[in-house]
Formats: structure tokens, C-alpha cells, sequence
């Protein structure tokens, strides 16, 4: 992609209307906050109902004979199992590289009913790497569609259920299972629709043609509950939920177990193994990798931002911060970064360096706000 | 008698007698956004102009604040730090940073006057 166009999502127009500070982000222009600002509307998605454009967002359809062979094909490159992934269920997993590093991190879908498609969510900035990645190795029979005429927004908070049951009553999405997904009719619009995000709070990513992805926000947005949430506060929430971003806490050196995600490889992937840097990636498994991502919680008031050094107790360099900033729900400064494992337990007293002084923090718990997933 | 003299980086600095209140545009509060937290420079310290005295962040990102002209800091704004969003609510007023004995009065004549700062915020546009 070239750095000189900048693409625009197709609530473009309606994001300048409400008067959003617009940026490029991963080669779209993006609203970083609307005039609410982001504390506002960190604080909004946490007590009633948000919507972000995600269009941005890589979507994607991978089809093949049957779902046994497209899945197969996917845990080739994939630490998860997805063979085992049923029927209108969701997985989080990563692309990994020959050395078990990552090169996105997705979200896989099996639409319900379907037996030999998956749908694919990447990050905006890794849509074209994935593509190279997968494309190589798509075995016969089994094709990557990008989604390219579909929109995505996702509407998050403890109000988004009541919100969608008003629009949809027909729908029962309030019934719908954590990490579950599946097609629904919201107003007049097809949608496919599913039970996560990227807040912490619950939620829906919707998918729908983004032909009509304007009128179906102005609906949204015409309820009392939803408001619109920019980037900013899409940050500052996925920080507090103590969730990885590309580009910061995840790329291309960084294997799952380091990043503190090998919760997402599931049991059999364990035992059988067969996915890219499986050697590296079970061994620290075993054993424990050398750096491990973990939580840090400034002790005064001065937020440490990326690229801050951690150093330990006794001054020596231990690590690096990844993402840093201040949690609007925590009302403090938080952070994510990297250290040695030594460094590594809940309580390790740790320096932050900023302006070349260091800051006396704690490595803390994750997530720095309780998650709120639907659980039925 | 009060004057208002601004700096191409957003500070301002209000001049009475021959001391110098410090504190960041409103301009540069509405580009910050939503502030978080301020530091001020320790009372005593003595400041050239330009010299790094200040630090303010937003929830997007941190900002130094250099110091207008030269002088020593005799008061710094204790509220603020605690309360960080007194400078998105009135940063010329209650959102002040510090206050410096000015080294040179004639220094601040230099800087833009209040039409001269809108100006230049024209040419930044």
C-alpha cells in the first residue's frame, strides 16, 4: 500500500459530520475521538453503549470443500484448533512466522451451518502480509475472498445487548453465547454478527454491506445509550482489559507464550503441535520464556509510554514498556511491557524510565479493569 | 497591569509586575486533549528561555513545557497537579503551571502578543 492514499472507511462522511478529529491509522483515515473527547468516551463505554468504526479491519472468507480441510489447512499456520472449532463459534489466534513469531493476530469464525468456510478478521495494518502468508500456501480447493464491500462496526458496554434487542427483537442476540456468532437481520440489514470485542466489556463486532454500514450507524446512534467512540478510547479500553495490540505488544519477534496469549492454544495443538515454530513455542511452554509480557502500574501520578526501559529494583535494565498511558476507569496511569521472567511476578517492585529518571512501579495483575463478557 | 505574551510552542506566559505566570494556550489544551497529569519544576529552579520546566499529558500523549523567558520559579500551581483537568477547563485561569521572577522584563516583549499568537495559529491551520 502506498503511504500517499489514504483509504476512508464507509462512515467516513458521518464520522466528519460529528465533528471527529481524524488521523491516518494503518492507511486509513480514522476518527481518534469525537468532540466528547476520550475520557468521555472511555468512560461512556463502560457505563452504557459504544460505537466504533472498525471497517478498517481486514475481513475475509476462507472456503474450501469441507471444514475439515480449511481448517486443517489454517492450523498450519495457526497455533489454535480450529478443527475443533464448532458451528457459530469464535476463536482468537495468531498467524505465526517459520520462527513462532507473530505475524497478526485474528479472529476466526465458523458461521453456523457451515461446513467449509471460516471468516477471518485481521489487523488493517497486516492485511496484505496475511494475505502473502496464507496465499502461498493455500492448498487446492481452498480460496481467500477479502471481504472488501463489507463494513464492521462494533457496539460495546453493558447497554449494547438492551440497544441490539430494541432494534432486532426478533433476534434474541442477548442470548447470544460469549465468543459465539452468527447471522442476524438488525432492522433491515443482513449482519453477521458476533459476542466479543476488544473493550472488555460486553459487546457485538457486527459485519454488514457497506453500502448500507451509514444508515445502520445513524440508527445505532439515534438510540440514548450508544455514542460514538473514536480510536483513543478504543486504546485506552483495550489497555485497561490487559489486551495485546499489533504493533506494540505483538510482531513479528514475539512468540504467543511471551506475549502471555498461549491460553489460545488449545490442548491438542499442545500435544500434536505442527504449526510454525511449534519446537520454540512448546519448549517455552515447558519451560518458561525468557521475557514475558505482564501488567505495571506506575506508584505516582506520570503515565510511562511506549518505549519507556524498565529497569529493576536495582537499576539494571530489564525490559521495555509496549503500551503506556492513563486508564480512565483505573484513574490512574497503567502500562504493558516486557521483562525477564525473574522480574515477572505480581508485586515486583520495577523502575519505569521516563525522562531519564525512573518511575517506581509495580508489576500488577491484568486485566487493570474486570472484564464483563456476557457468560449467560 | 497585565499582559499576555504567547510562544511559538503554545505557552503563555502573563506578565504582572515583574513576575511571569506560566501556562500552556488554550489552543494547546484543546490539541491535548483530555490532560492527566502536570509536573511542575521545583520553586527555586532557575529557568532559561526555552529551557524544558514543565510536563503535561493527556491521554494521547506528553508534552514538555519550555519556559517562556528566564527567571527563577517562586510559586508553582499545587492544584493542578492534583486536579490536571483545570487545564482543560481554564487554562489561562485556574489551569496556570508556575509563576517566575523575571530574569529580564524586557524578555517577554519579544514573544507574540494575543494578536499576533491568533495569527500564528492561523498559519498552523
Amino acid at each position: 500500500m502506498s503511504d500517499d492514499v489514504i483509504l476512508k472507511t464507509p462512515l467516513h462522511a458521518l464520522h466528519v459530520e460529528l465533528g471527529a478529529r481524524m488521523a491516518p491509522f494503518a492507511g486509513y483515515a480514522m476518527p481518534i475521538h469525537y468532540p466528547a473527547g476520550v475520557l468521555a468516551e472511555h468512560l461512556h463505554t463502560r457505563k452504557a453503549a459504544g460505537l466504533f468504526d472498525v471497517s478498517h479491519m481486514g475481513q475475509a472468507l476462507l472456503e474450501g470443500p469441507d471444514h475439515r480441510t480449511v481448517a486443517a489447512f489454517l492450523e498450519t499456520v495457526c497455533p489454535a484448533d480450529l478443527l475443533g472449532l464448532a458451528p457459530g463459534r469464535q476463536r482468537y489466534t495468531q498467524l505465526l512466522n517459520d520462527d513462532g513469531g507473530i505475524v497478526d493476530d485474528l479472529m476466526v469464525t465458523r458461521p453456523p451451518g457451515a461446513d467449509g468456510a471460516l471468516r477471518l478478521v485481521v489487523n488493517a495494518a497486516r492485511k496484505a502480509v496475511d494475505t502473502a502468508r496464507l496465499a502461498e500456501r493455500l492448498p487446492d480447493g481452498v480460496r481467500l475472498t477479502p471481504l472488501d464491500d463489507a463494513a464492521l462496526v462494533a457496539l460495546q458496554g453493558p447497554l449494547a445487548a438492551a440497544t441490539l434487542a430494541r432494534l432486532a427483537p426478533g433476534e434474541d442476540l442477548a442470548t447470544l453465547a460469549f465468543m459465539g456468532a452468527r447471522p442476524a437481520r438488525i432492522g433491515d440489514v443482513a449482519t453477521f454478527v458476533s459476542r466479543s470485542g476488544y473493550t472488555g466489556e460486553d459487546g457485538y463486532e457486527i459485519s454488514l454491506p457497506a453500502a448500507r454500514a451509514e444508515s445502520f450507524a445513524r440508527r445505532l446512534l439515534a438510540e440514548p445509550d450508544v455514542a460514538p467512540i473514536g480510536l483513543g478510547a478504543r486504546d485506552s479500553l483495550r489497555l485497561e482489559a490487559g489486551l495485546c495490540l499489533y504493533g506494540h505488544e505483538l510482531d513479528e519477534t514475539v512468540d504467543p507464550v511471551e506475549a502471555a496469549i498461549a491460553w489460545s492454544i488449545q490442548k491438542r495443538r499442545r500435544a500434536q503441535g505442527g504449526f510454525p515454530g511449534a519446537a520454540r513455542i512448546l519448549r517455552a511452554l515447558a519451560e518458561g520464556s525468557a521475557r514475558v509480557r505482564v501488567g505495571l502500574r506506575p506508584e505516582g501520578r506520570a503515565p510511562a509510554r511506549e518505549a519507556a526501559e524498565i529497569v529493576s529494583a536495582d537499576g539494571a535494565p530489564i525490559g521495555i514498556v509496549t503500551s503506556g498511558g492513563f486508564g480512565p476507569s483505573v484513574g490512574a496511569p497503567i502500562a504493558m511491557g516486557f521483562v525477564d521472567r525473574a522480574h515477572a511476578a505480581v508485586g515486583t517492585p520495577v523502575g519505569l524510565v521516563v525522562r531519564g529518571k525512573p518511575l517506581p512501579a509495580r508489576v500488577a495483575v491484568l486485566p487493570f479493569h474486570p472484564h464483563a463478557y456476557y457468560r449467560g | 497591569m497585565a499582559e499576555l505574551r504567547y510562544t511559538k510552542d503554545h505557552e503563555y506566559v502573563r506578565i504582572e509586575g515583574g513576575e511571569g505566570v506560566v501556562g500552556i494556550s488554550d489552543h494547546a489544551q484543546r490539541q491535548l486533549g483530555d490532560v492527566v497529569f502536570a509536573e511542575n519544576p521545583r520553586v527555586g529552579t532557575m529557568l532559561k528561555a526555552g529551557d524544558p520546566a514543565a510536563v503535561v499529558e493527556s491521554v494521547k500523549a506528553a508534552s514538555d513545557v519550555f519556559a517562556p523567558v528566564a527567571g527563577e520559579v517562586v510559586a508553582v500551581n499545587s492544584e493542578v497537579e492534583a486536579k490536571p483537568g483545570l487545564i482543560n477547563e481554564d487554562a489561562l485561569g485556574t489551569g496556570w503551571l508556575f509563576r517566575i521572577r523575571l530574569a529580564d522584563p524586557s524578555e517577554a516583549a519579544a514573544l507574540m502578543d494575543e494578536a499576533a499568537y491568533a495569527a500564528f495559529l492561523e498559519t498552523q491551520a
